[in-house]
């Protein structure tokens, strides 16, 4: 039986999400699955069809354009999963707010105990995850005939998003239930590459003492062509929005380089930028414990470390 | 109106938490066990849905081991009328406690069910979306803000590219983010008066629900550690660094 995949997308485009899950459904169909299938739900969606179809290893994509379906609202989406669910063994989205918010419904409604955030893929049945923050990883085999799942983006590779050359279909989009109506949606957007696919990360945490203080990061992270983020303790300080946060309950990030300035590295930290390929942390505290997951340490004064910083990058950038 | 809510007994968020020598579980003999971070905040929002008059009744559950009634007695403390302790010494997934929540609403009509947005020990993240949808009812997850109106609710969303508002129709399932508000100590005369708050005992036999596991845990396992790095002396050497020796600049 083929493989389900629901795309996260914005109508337009297909989310970089998407296409991290489906390496991970191409690691399933190597264990025997079947074909990839997508499932682009929206409303005006056609251009987010194509561009799911071009996604290389994709046979088909279903397309369920239709009002009911435009702000991903989790009952109206699960239903419309549930009806197609008898056609796959597998079912994929990503773990990341749009995927964690619905999926576990359609788990409920097929009988199923959804595997959550896998981290790797053993085989058809089989699935490494995270637990406890990442301080364990768990292997778990599932029973239930249809496997319902969520992917942990970071550790699939982007399946190209050109080369492939799926038919796409029309399916009915169900009927708007009408039990919750989306209001309003404030992004913090910017024009600065997205948390979750950027090449470099810089993060403040409480130790920058204020908002005001993230200026003293910004050209950094603009001749670094960076993303910023922060730790909880700066969001719930109110300094930056909470998308910004990275960890446990945040974001998971896994960057080419993930600068770390005045976080301390609890354990809920860790657990969302540990996997990033090269660590700096600058702390005036020897002690801190994000030195010990760090491969470069700068033991300084965070104020006095950034304007150093942005001066010794304009020097060898220019 | 009545609500519910849900709390989980688990490894306090402190803990450094070990791996089992023999690779089936994680180690929690001795270990410092608390509310779920997440359910604190569900029972400070309900406390405060009381306080303000909208709310009459908050029933807490807890499902597990005999030792959940502390994490209930804790939830009275702080300000809930009752509990309901469902004993079972099998490790209980998501999919189980929503059947096992089902049945208790079934029985006792809340309006509203706040749990939290994840147990921090299975980080599983599903619970009240499955309840939701055993249920039939309209949910709002990773809430940072709840205005109860008259038959629905607005409700904030946490989500990746901000925040997100909308209208759920009551009865709901509201799942809290850590932003929503900030939990209360319970006062000694409340820890006092919380002794003698009723917790009701069920089974999971009792409430007619199968809660036997679907996922089988072949090991677990430590992750790979990260090798220790240097430190160096300023950003000079820093950037130095990270041009010529790590390439990431
Ligand atoms: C259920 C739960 C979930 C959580 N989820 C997350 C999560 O997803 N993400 C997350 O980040 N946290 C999370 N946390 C919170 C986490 O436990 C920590 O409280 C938080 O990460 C601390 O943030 P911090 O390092 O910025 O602050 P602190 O721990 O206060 O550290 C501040 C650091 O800044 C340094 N500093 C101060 N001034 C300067 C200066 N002038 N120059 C240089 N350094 C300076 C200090 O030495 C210190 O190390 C969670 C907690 C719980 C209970
Ligand atoms: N054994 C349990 N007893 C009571 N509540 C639970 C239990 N397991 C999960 N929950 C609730 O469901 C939420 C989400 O848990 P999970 O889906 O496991 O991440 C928790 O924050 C609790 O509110």
């Amino acid at each position: 039986m083929a493989i389900l995949v629901i795309a996260e997308h914005d109508n337009a485009n297909v989310q970089a999400s998407t296409l991290n899950t489906v390496t991970a459904a191409a690691e399933l169909s190597g264990h025997g699955a079947g074909d990839i299938v997508l499932l682009v739900a929206g409303s005006e969606c056609a251009a987010a069809a194509e561009a799911a179809a071009k996604v290389a290893g994709v046979s088909k994509v279903l397309v369920a354009d239709d009002a009911a379906q435009e702000n991903a609202l989790a009952e109206n989406l699960a239903s419309l999963v549930v009806g197609l669910a008898g056609d796959y063994s597998h079912i994929l989205a990503p773990a990341s707010t749009f995927g964690k918010n619905f999926l576990p419904r359609v788990a409920a409604l097929l009988d199923v105990q959804q595997i959550s955030e896998i981290s790797a893929v053993v085989d058809g049945e089989t699935f490494v995850r995270p637990i406890y923050a990442g301080n364990a990883m768990a292997t778990v085999k599932s029973a239930d005939p249809t496997k319902v799942i969520t992917v942990r983006t970071t550790t699939f590779d982007p399946a190209p998003a050109e080369g492939g050359s799926g038919a796409v279909e029309p399916v009915d989009a169900g009927d708007d239930g009408g039990q919750s109506r989306f209001v309003e949606r404030a992004e913090s957007g910017g024009d600065r590459p997205e948390l979750t696919t950027a090449r470099v990360i810089i993060s403040g945490g409480r130790g920058m003492g204020s908002g005001e203080s993230f200026d003293l990061i910004e050209p950094i992270a603009d001749k670094l062509g960076a993303a910023m983020g922060a730790s909880r303790a700066a969001v719930d300080a109110g300094y930056v929005p909470n998308d910004w946060q990275v960890g446990q309950t945040g974001k998971v990030v896994a960057p080419e380089l993930y600068v770390a300035i005045g976080i301390s590295g609890a354990i809920q930290h860790l657990a969302g930028m540990k996997d990033s390929k090269v660590i700096v942390a600058i702390n005036k505290d020897e002690e801190a414990p994000i030195f010990q997951v760090a491969d470069y340490g700068l033991v300084a004064d965070l104020f006095q470390a950034l304007p150093e910083l942005d001066a010794e990058l304009a020097k060898i950038l220019s | 109106m009545k609500v519910l809510v849900p709390v989980k007994r688990v490894i306090d968020y402190n803990v450094k938490i070990r791996v089992k020598a023999d690779n089936t579980g994680v180690e929690t003999a001795n270990v410092k066990m608390s509310m779920n971070p997440f359910d604190e905040i569900s029972v400070e929002e309900a406390i405060r849905m009381k306080e303000a008059g909208t709310v009459e009744e908050i029933i807490v559950v807890s499902m597990g081991v005999q030792q959940c009634q502390e994490t209930i007695r804790t939830a009275l403390a702080m300000g809930a009328d009752r509990g309901i302790h469902v004993k079972s010494d099998e490790d209980l997934e998501p999919l189980a406690v929503a059947k096992l929540l089902k049945a208790i609403v079934d029985k006792e009509s809340p309006e509203l069910v706040i749990l939290g947005k994840q147990a921090i020990d299975d980080d599983s993240n599903q619970t009240g979306q499955m309840l939701a949808a055993l249920l039939g009812w309209s949910q709002g997850t990773f809430v940072s803000k709840i205005e109860l109106g008259d038959g629905s609710a607005k409700v904030t969303r946490e989500v990746d590219s901000g925040l997100e508002t909308i209208e759920v129709d009551l009865p709901t399932i509201v799942t809290v983010d850590l932003r929503l508000n900030e939990p209360r100590y319970a006062s000694l005369p409340n820890i006092m008066k919380a002794k003698k708050k009723p917790i009701d005992e069920v089974a999971p036999a009792d409430l007619g629900i199968d809660t036997a596991p679907r996922l089988q845990t072949l090991k677990v396992e430590e992750p790979p550690v990260r090798q220790a790095g240097v430190m160096v002396d300023s950003v000079a050497a820093l950037v130095d660094k990270l041009k010529n020796e790590a390439r990431v600049i």
